[in-house]
């Protein structure tokens, strides 16, 4: 049957011209509106900036781990932030602190995640030849790069990067003499952030108006591959509050350059009295929040999307409750987006709305748990293989349990009072929104890499990588349960001020040292990436047995997909070892009217239509 | 020299692993048979798993037990045992769900790893399930979130009326501290006025003022509400005292406060510590600048008797800085004079 359907394709692409004209390197690579190749952008910018993220945090885990060593060693590379004695400058470990925020949360997990694989994705998955505008896609991509280059630069520069934190909370971003990140690197942080924002929404836009109008024959809504469902929520979130964050950023740029006081109010700094009045620096929270909390969806959302989809092909069993899935993620779009406050029950909000967002905000660990539930029963009696996709995606799903659960105690104002700004809170968003979505990125990589490049990374490599990050991931975050437990607060450069806080040494430095081999590990899967690109095994049609329409599109897919007719599609994407059927997958284009022995009691009445409407078709024709 | 002589030996181990994945790799395509799915490998994978749970599981219990002195520090406040409960019931649930939870993922995946000759169950969906755990979660939770809830009106009720008012400001990098002196009333402060020597910006137009005091160390009574009215100067900052259980950020144009009781006096928790050199701290937790992680705050929690003693050796801000005394307003000097016990032959 699939095979049937493979020969078609390879005979079409023998002859057909018009699709496979000789184009331009720079139209090709550079300045390109073919989906396959932006996606590819957003991946490699998104790894080269996963690599200064990450190696943001072992100079940061350097200092935390063993706060004595000299670091004289590191001068070539930082200059003056290190001291004549050797210790790391603390403004620059604010820096560092910062920019690794905001470079992981919105280049490498938004811009890298939903940027790669929506734009991947979406037209190969819902049966379309590129996204609705590849003009718009292809500006996307080049504003996510001119905002790249203006906060690359900023790290460049004498008075360092912002430095307040990845949420830059005024006033501290908005003095210029409150650090010295708030001065041109403030500056150069909030343009990036606009270019940023500027892209995800020529992105976001594009994702959704494809979803809607592109999808091929017979792919309704409810037929969707959950990726597809993920990414398009994803799209959904991202252009409803991205736009906030603009505004919150814009008003910050009035205060720093204008003089207006949005949020700033009462200020003495410096030797002087700022003339700013009435503004509340509370405001900017709610501005930011607004954005910053549906944020954590968007870097989500995709991962779980692209597991729901890898962890149904390699257990071979459908996704259990596909509804139900696309019911929480629907719950999730919503609740994302008034449960923003819970980041500042003690930020001196009327605690009668502290009230109304802890009921919110636990409401939405409802639709959560039963996406972990759903994912397990999927795993339950199926016939699992473990490429390194599948187990990236179950240990995703393992941090989900674990990240999640944490999410109750903080979601909670009373305890939050204690956990709020601790290494609780980092332990808890590391596990649930950066490994889970980083795990997302790395199965998604894993899974459709073939289709990428059109061949096989190495699973021994990927079996390694994966069981030193998993291991890894946990020896760096879990143990900051127990000291976020103790009250340690984070940002903090040092903590042997204070007597409360100086124990604990010896957990600070396994943290380090495990960062510091999970690190390590990640240049294996670089090295199976780059090489594989070129010197790996070449890739079969449907490596993994996979259902959705990629894997019908020739091995290395040029312009427009599809060589001949784009397939219809006939059935949903989990049809994996269903009773009956000869083999344990039948992917979407194989109509049921084909597969009598297998179809289900309703399936039975739509193949018979399938067939009327086959014969229709043919005397339209005629 | 001994640089050159790392740098060559991390290239030359990097040869090696890489001639090693070569190999391996060409052993696997001279094996040929690249269709069938590899069975060993998936063994291994699901045997780690099985590893990875007993492994880590035994390593959480253990140190959970093991350090618990350690990281639970103890509770010196009021609204801190009923925070204690809460995290410990909320410890309790969701522990019990993340053990389970974990059990289960990592045992399905070692059990029904691939087997050549077995077939997934095609087990599509099952609404009976997906109410049950819709319904479930949500019945915890909503009892989680009452309990919370109660709590929290408590913790953020206003304060009772014979609260000792406390005045906290955080400044670029450290705590300021100002009492509200005999009259048990703050003076207004306006931040326009705000000069080294009064550095809180106290308005001498209020009354209340005058008896003020800013003390070299701060002190609170046991047993008694205490409110802590915080305020910032410059940027964001945010009161944290671990022990009682107490964060708040300060915020520069909006007072906020925290009230709360404090329950063991330094004293006592010295005893409890078997540690002669304990003191209670404050930190801050919101980021504010280079110092951010060295702005501590010492306070010491006195029996009541001793505050008050200590409370009435305490010179105003007044009487400290007579020279502030030009800035009150001359219709209002008089009593000025009188609130703040400057000897009269002193100002001479």
């Amino acid at each position: 049957m699939s095979t049937t359907a493979e020969v078609n394709i390879g005979q079409d692409v023998q002859h057909d011209e018009h699709h496979d004209h000789e184009q331009s390197f720079i139209s090709k690579y550079i300045f390109t509106t073919d989906h396959k190749m932006i996606g590819k952008q957003f991946l490699i910018t998104g790894i080269m900036w996963g690599l200064i993220g990450v190696g943001m945090s072992v100079i940061f885990r350097l200092q935390l781990g063993f706060p004595e060593m000299q670091l004289t060693w590191l001068k070539p590379l930082l200059g003056g932030w290190i001291s004549e004695t050797g210790q790391l400058d603390p403004e620059f470990y604010l820096a560092l602190v910062t920019m690794h925020g905001t470079i992981m949360v919105f280049f490498v997990l938004t811009a890298g995640l939903s940027g790669t694989f929506s734009n991947y994705l979406i037209p190969l998955q819902i049966g379309a030849r590129d996204m609705a505008s590849g003009f718009m896609n292809m500006l996307s991509y080049w504003f996510f790069f001119a905002s790249s280059v203006v906060m690359m630069s900023s790290i460049f520069i004498e008075t360092g990067p912002a430095a307040g934190g990845w949420v830059v909370y005024p006033p501290l971003s908005a003095l210029p003499q409150a650090i010295q990140g708030s001065q041109l690197g403030m500056t150069l942080w909030l343009v990036a952030m606009v270019f940023f924002i500027v892209s995800m929404l020529l992105g976001g836009i594009n994702y959704i108006t494809t979803v809607i109008n592109l999808r091929t024959e017979g792919m309704s809504f409810s037929r969707l591959p959950l990726t597809i469902w993920a990414f398009f929520l994803t799209a959904v979130i991202g252009l409803l509050s991205f736009p906030v964050l603009f505004a919150a950023a814009l008003l910050l740029v009035f205060d720093r350059s204008f003089g207006t006081s949005f949020y700033l109010s009462d200020i003495y700094i410096g030797g002087e009295a700022l003339p700013n009045m009435g503004g509340s620096p509370i405001l900017y929270q709610h501005l930011f929040w607004f954005l910053g909390h549906p944020e954590v969806y968007i870097v989500l959302l995709p991962a779980l999307g692209i597991t729901s989809e890898v962890i149904a092909t390699n257990s071979r069993k459908p996704i259990f409750g596909y509804r139900a899935m696309i019911g929480s993620m629907l719950g999730i779009t919503v609740l994302s987006f008034v449960v923003w406050a819970h980041h500042m029950f003690v930020s001196g909000l009327n605690p009668f709305l502290g009230s109304v967002f802890m009921f919110l905000t636990l409401i939405i660990a409802i639709p959560s748990a039963v996406k972990v539930f759903n994912y397990l029963t999927t795993l339950w009696k199926g016939n699992i293989i473990f490429t390194p996709a599948t187990l990236f995606s179950i240990g995703l799903v393992s941090f989900f349990i674990s990240g999640g659960l944490t999410g109750i105690f903080l979601g909670n104002s009373v305890i939050d009072i204690q956990l709020h700004d601790t290494y609780f809170v980092v332990a808890h968003f590391h596990l649930v929104m950066g490994s889970l979505s980083i795990f997302g990125l790395l199965a998604g990589v894993y899974h459709w890499f073939p289709k990428m490049f059109g061949r096989m990374m190495d699973e021994k490599l990927g079996h390694i990588h994966f069981w030193m990050t998993f291991i890894g991931v946990y020896m760096i975050f879990f143990p900051m349960h127990y000291i976020g437990i103790a009250g340690f607060p984070r940002r903090y450069y040092s903590w042997t001020n204070f007597d409360a806080f100086s124990s604990y040494t010896d957990l600070n430095m396994f943290v380090s040292i495990a960062a510091f081999v999970t690190v390590a590990a990640q240049f294996l899967f670089l090295f199976n990436f780059f090489y594989s690109m070129y010197r790996g095994k070449k890739a079969p049609q449907n490596p993994w047995r996979s259902n959705t329409l990629e894997w019908t599109t020739p091995i290395e897919p040029g312009h427009g997909n599809w060589p001949g007719e784009i397939p219809k599609v006939y059935r949903w994407p989990y049809d994996y070892s269903k009773p009956g059927a000869e083999k344990d997958f039948i992917p979407q284009h194989i109509p049921l009217s084909q597969t009598p022995e297998s179809n289900l009691d309703h399936e039975v009445e739509l193949a018979k239509k399938e067939v009327v409407d086959k014969t229709a078709d043919a005397k339209s024709n005629a | 020299m001994f640089n050159l002589a790392i740098g060559l030996g991390v290239v030359l181990l990097l040869a090696i692993l890489f001639l090693i994945f070569r190999i391996s790799s060409l052993i696997g395509v001279a094996k040929g048979n690249t269709d069938k799915l590899e069975t060993s490998s998936n063994k291994i994978n699901g045997a780690m798993f099985l590893v990875f749970l007993v492994g880590t599981g035994f390593l959480f219990f253990w140190y959970s037990f093991k350090e618990f002195e350690n990281y639970n520090l103890p509770v010196a406040s009021e609204h801190g045992s009923e925070y204690e409960f809460l995290f410990w019931t909320t410890m309790a649930v969701t522990g019990v769900v993340f053990v389970l939870t974990q059990i289960l993922l990592f045992y399905f995946s070692w059990k029904y790893q691939y087997k050549e000759n077995s077939k997934a169950l095609f087990y599509p969906e099952n609404n009976k399930l997906e109410v049950v755990w819709t319904f479930v979660p949500a019945v915890v939770l909503a009892i989680l979130v009452f309990t919370g809830w109660r709590v929290w009106t408590d913790i953020t009720a206003p304060a009772p009326e014979n609260t000792n008012n406390i005045e906290i400001m955080g400044y670029q990098f450290a705590w300021g501290v100002r009492y509200p002196g005999l009259d048990g009333e703050l003076g207004n402060s306006d931040y326009r006025v705000i000069e080294a020597t009064n550095s809180f910006g106290i308005d001498f137009n209020d009354k209340a003022s005058y008896d003020d005091f800013i003390p070299r160390e701060m002190h609170i009574p046991k047993g008694e509400p205490v409110t802590f009215n915080i305020r910032a100067r410059d940027v964001l900052h945010s009161v944290f005292a671990p022990h009682f259980r107490l964060k708040m950020d300060a915020v520069p144009g909006m007072p906020t406060s925290f009230t709360f009781t404090a329950t063991k006096s330094t004293e006592e928790m010295r005893e409890e510590l078997n540690d002669p050199e304990f003191n209670y701290e404050i930190a801050c937790t919101e980021v504010c600048g280079r110092g951010h992680y060295s702005m501590k705050l010492t306070l010491i929690v006195d029996e009541p008797e001793d505050y008050r003693a200590w409370y009435a050796e305490q010179e105003s801000f007044l009487k400290r800085n007579p020279e502030y005394l030009t800035k009150v307003p001359s219709d209002l000097k008089e009593l000025a004079i009188l609130k703040t016990g400057i000897d009269n032959k002193e100002l001479d």
